[in-house]
């Protein structure tokens, strides 16, 4: 463990930091054990469904069985461990939650693999599968590893823009498949391809955090008040207006609906905790609708996709209308059929979803196979790590932290919402994947980080405070403890 | 800063509780719809996931499934004496639906009745695979096959039933076809449903129920039943004041009898029915008018639909011909028309002395061991008064010891019938068709009333009669139902 100094140099040097910690960390709980025990929960729940699987298709319990359990199981116990080792009092339940996730949809992958021939285009996909969820998990440990403290991040506010700015460009100069459904999100390189829109929503997220914390007096006081409302002044709105610009053309040059929702959302929660002002919100959703129905009714993508939302059995009238699609109908006839209990896995026929039954539409299966129930305990999951990063923002001591969390866990959240959203018929369907349960490298590592960055945060924040005007750059507030309190981090702890 | 993140927490938290209820909408309050609609394949795939129940006929199933464990499909339905049992089953294709009791009764068969929920539910637990229930039939094989080879090669239908309960002992329609040769999704099957379908003798057509013929002379029966029931004629012997030649009402066309050297003039009722007197009946007809007859007509059955729980279209007598229509009408030309099980139930009234019991095929729906349902007898009208039902039965016993019907008398057995050969097609050019409407009654007390109609059979119009044609495959029919 070396000595570094972050950015703002208002924080002590590690090692002293550390050495205090260390001292007290008999006193408050890190809740590593916690982590560990549920972390076998969440290995043992996927074995499980896998040993289920095999048992209903084939009558025996799969062959694979031993050494996806262990696979699964050492891949989450080296996790762990670096968790133990270098963000000691991050939160306890964000591993296990992302574990579980990613488990069950390596699980339900295998399952539609063995679905064979009655699924379009079938191909293998389990083990590619776990081949990144591997690479995501060593991300993860790098990520824990190697970013000492996220502060860092702050040091390359304007990297992280030109950055993202690049990758959320760089698919619209690549040729788009057929049965892509129009939309560019992909850089494709022979058969290598990355959907950067995943790491774009991190990196973004860094760049946000890291403008916003410089900005946010100037945007939160000088305003002008109109009609109750503070109104930015109008060279303030300049980042606003481009973010907006932006969203707008990756809508309209990758005919990407979700990703320009998820960027302009994301952006407009960032502003109004960095701002706390509620005007920033009614500007945003002004903006965002506009822009919304300018292009919905200019671009023929966006409208088939609504049409495709308003009636989604269009797709199986006799003269359907052009581009439609049957996947929201048959993912919606999927879930009628799985009812309130499921069918078992393996027992179901989510297959007839076909086109991306294993990427976007995966809860198709999951809703079929596992029911209402299943669903349910789905989205609860979402909702227990979106929760948990929104509780580390609270905890944060620092503004950069703070928005940084903030940032990651509403982005996920907004991810999640539209994924699921779009499957199920509540909006129109957007070309996204569903955080850790979908097939896709690129969404399960870059989650991975999104991951482990907040565990870095929530490590930050739990970590007992050494010095109050030293470890805390912000002013009291309600998350702020004293020094060497153990009792408010047991509460808190007692909590999580 | 804590305020805001708290805001954006509970929105968060609002996003998660909206994907919640929009699956509990769709998994909770519409799942039925979603699993019930027609574009979804689950109910065509699960119909052939495990073995279907049966269709029993005399104890004996006549319908199997294989196992062929195919990609979709596990199980594909096939059948025994398909092309003879066709009319009662139907068919259950992997790709062309089903039909008949095989559609009517898919819940049962298919296992997916709520009533079976219990047992389902059990076999569950305990671990058993799933199965469909079995229906049981009221045919007797004896007859169907008596039937089915009696008409053989020939175009035409027949039907039995027990005069006594409505129970359908027979059910024969030809050209038939073997359901099995469609029941998979090959390419072959393909082909055999677009052949069956473009046959121009219609062999998926259920002639039995679904098809309704001119009833000739076997009409003469219900006309005579008006006289009786209406008080125009006392008794069988009541002479019917006709002249030689009879000249349609209100016009200058003769109604002419099928042979000109029949001695109709001035004859009883008895005798008009045994030689077939189309003057003496549509004469009767005429003056009896439309709507007593209509009114007849429907105590037996006419103008409505009958549910065996099959469909059968309804029999037609107008309500709206001239009276020299309506002579035609009384003798089963002009507009009345009749399906044969509606003919049948006409000679099964009149044989159950005017009591019209119902028409069923299906006696009990059951599985594994367990009925679920039986069939509960019902009488659907009083057609006529007993008393009327004794002289229509001394007239029709009559036709057969002496008269047209001859062919189908049985030693040993009471046979009453009545025979009809009905002209049709454009001026009544097409070949006509031969009707046989009989009942039977046994010493041991078994009865059977048949109908039976052969379509334009080959040759000259006159050499087909309801008597040569028809008859003899009643008989064989009703000697099968009573054992002779």
């Amino acid at each position: 463990m070396s000595t570094f100094d972050v950015s703002s140099g208002r924080t002590p040097t590690t090692g002293r930091r550390r050495a205090v910690g260390r001292s007290s960390a008999g006193d408050a709980p890190n809740r590593r054990n916690t982590e560990l025990l549920m972390l076998g929960f969440a290995v043992l729940v996927p074995i499980l469904a896998y040993a289920n699987v095999g048992l209903a298709m084939d009558g025996s319990l799969p062959a694979g069985m031993l050494s996806y359990g262990l696979g699964l199981g050492a891949l989450a116990l080296v996790a762990h461990l670096a968790v133990r080792r270098f963000a000691p009092y991050a939160d306890p339940l964000l591993l296990p939650l992302a574990t579980l996730l990613n488990g069950l949809g390596l699980v339900m992958i295998w399952r539609l693999d063995k679905a064979g021939k009655l699924l379009i285009k079938n191909f293998p996909a389990a083990a590619n599968q776990l081949m990144w969820s591997g690479i995501g998990l060593a991300v993860f440990i790098g990520v824990v590893w190697l970013l000492k403290d996220h502060r860092i991040l702050q040091r390359y506010t304007y990297i992280s823009m030109v950055v993202a700015l690049v990758l959320l460009a760089a698919p619209a100069f690549f040729p788009s498949r057929k049965e892509d459904f129009g939309a560019k999100i992909w850089i494709r390189i022979g058969s290598f391809s990355v959907q950067p829109g995943e790491f774009a929503k991190i990196i973004l997220t860094v760049f946000f955090a890291g403008f916003l914390m410089v900005k946010k007096d100037a945007l939160a006081l000088a305003s002008r008040k109109f009609m109750g409302l503070y109104l930015p002044r109008g060279r303030d709105l300049g980042p606003i207006v481009v973010v907006w610009l932006l969203s707008i053309l990756i809508l309209v040059f990758e005919t990407d609906l979700g990703s320009s929702f998820l960027f302009f959302g994301l952006f407009v929660v960032m502003l109004y905790v960095a701002t706390e002002r509620t005007s920033w919100i009614v500007f945003g959703l002004v903006m965002s609708l506009g822009g919304a129905a300018v292009v919905a009714s200019t671009e023929s993508h966006v409208k088939t996709r609504i049409n495709a939302w308003l009636d989604p059995m269009a797709a199986f009238a006799p003269k359907p209308p052009p581009q439609s699609s049957e996947q929201i109908g048959q993912t919606l006839m999927s879930l009628g059929s799985g009812g309130t209990v499921g069918t078992g896995l393996g027992q179901g026929r989510s297959w007839l979803i076909q086109f991306a039954a294993k990427s976007d539409f995966i809860l198709g299966s999951f809703g079929e196979e596992l029911g209402l129930t299943g669903l349910m305990a789905l989205f609860m999951v979402y909702g227990l790590v979106v929760q948990r990063g929104l509780r580390t923002a609270l905890a944060a001591r620092d503004p950069f932290g703070k928005l940084l969390a903030v940032g990651l866990s509403s982005a996920f959240a907004l991810q999640v919402f539209v994924v699921a959203g779009g499957v199920t018929g509540l909006i129109p369907l957007t070309g996204m994947t569903m955080p850790f349960l979908a097939q896709g490298g690129s969404s399960v590592v870059a989650n991975w980080a999104l991951i482990a960055i907040l565990l870095k945060i929530s490590d930050t924040a739990r970590r007992p405070a050494v010095e109050p005007a030293a470890a805390i750059p912000e002013p009291a507030g309600p998350e702020r403890y004293g020094p060497g309190s153990g009792a408010p981090d047991q509460s808190r702890g007692a909590s999580s | 800063m804590n305020k805001p993140i708290r805001r954006v927490s509970i929105f968060c938290l609002v996003l998660i509780l909206a994907l919640m209820l929009r699956v509990n909408w769709v998994q909770g309050v519409q799942a039925s719809d979603w699993a019930n609609n027609p574009h979804n394949d689950r109910a065509k795939y699960d119909r052939y996931a495990y073995p279907r129940g049966n269709i029993i006929v005399g104890g004996q199933a006549v319908t199997k499934s294989d196992f062929v464990n195919g990609l979709r499909y596990k199980y594909k339905r096939s059948w025994v004496d398909g092309p003879m049992y066709a009319p009662v089953t139907g068919y259950s294709s992997q790709t062309y639906d089903a039909s008949q009791l095989e559609k009517l009764e898919d819940g049962i068969l298919s296992g997916t009745d709520s009533r079976l929920f219990f047992r389902n539910t059990l076999d569950m637990l305990t671990g058993k695979p799933k199965q469909g229930g079995d229906v049981v039939t009221t045919i007797d094989p004896k007859v169907q096959k008596a039937g089915f080879e009696g008409l053989g090669d020939k175009k035409g239908a027949a039907v039995a039933i027990d005069p006594r309960t409505g129970a359908i002992l027979g059910l024969v329609s030809t050209p038939s076809y073997d359901p099995s040769t469609f029941a998979g999704g090959t390419d072959e099957d393909g082909k055999a449903w677009t052949a069956l379908n473009n046959d121009p003798n219609k062999p998926m057509l259920n002639r039995a129920l679904r098809e309704t013929y001119p009833p000739g002379s076997t009409f003469k029966l219900v006309t005579a039943a008006t006289a009786f029931e209406t008080g125009k004629y006392q008794k069988p012997t009541d002479a019917t004041d006709t002249p030689d030649q009879y000249i349609l009402p209100g016009t200058s066309t003769p109604l002419i009898n099928a042979s000109p050297t029949e001695d109709c003039g001035d004859a009883t009722v008895q005798h008009a029915m045994d030689l077939s007197c189309n003057t003496v009946f549509g004469k009767m007809g005429a003056e009896l008018g439309g709507d007593a007859l209509r009114a007849q007509a429907e105590k037996f059955g006419f103008n409505k639909e009958v549910n065996i729980p099959v469909r059968a279209d309804a029999s037609h007598f107008p309500s709206n011909s001239k009276p020299d229509g309506t002579a035609m009408d009384a003798i089963g030309q002009h507009d009345t028309r009749a399906t044969p099980l509606q003919m049948a139930m006409v000679a099964a009234a009149i044989a159950n002395n005017g009591s019209l019991m119902e028409p069923y095929l299906v006696a009990q729906e059951g599985s594994a061991g367990n009925v679920i349902s039986t069939h509960t007898e019902r009488q659907l009208s009083q057609a006529v008064t007993p008393a009327t039902a004794q002289k229509l039965q001394q007239l029709m016993e009559s036709v057969v010891q002496n008269g047209t019907g001859k062919n189908a008398r049985i030693p040993g057995v009471t046979v009453g019938g009545k025979t009809g050969t009905a002209q049709h097609g454009q001026d009544n050019s097409g070949l006509p068709f031969a009707w046989f409407v009989s009942y039977a009654k046994g010493q041991d007390g078994k009865q059977v009333a048949v109908a039976v109609v052969v379509e334009d059979g080959a040759g000259e119009s006159r050499e087909i009669s309801g008597g040569s044609l028809a008859a003899p495959i009643a008989k064989a029919m009703m000697q099968a139902a009573l054992g002779k």
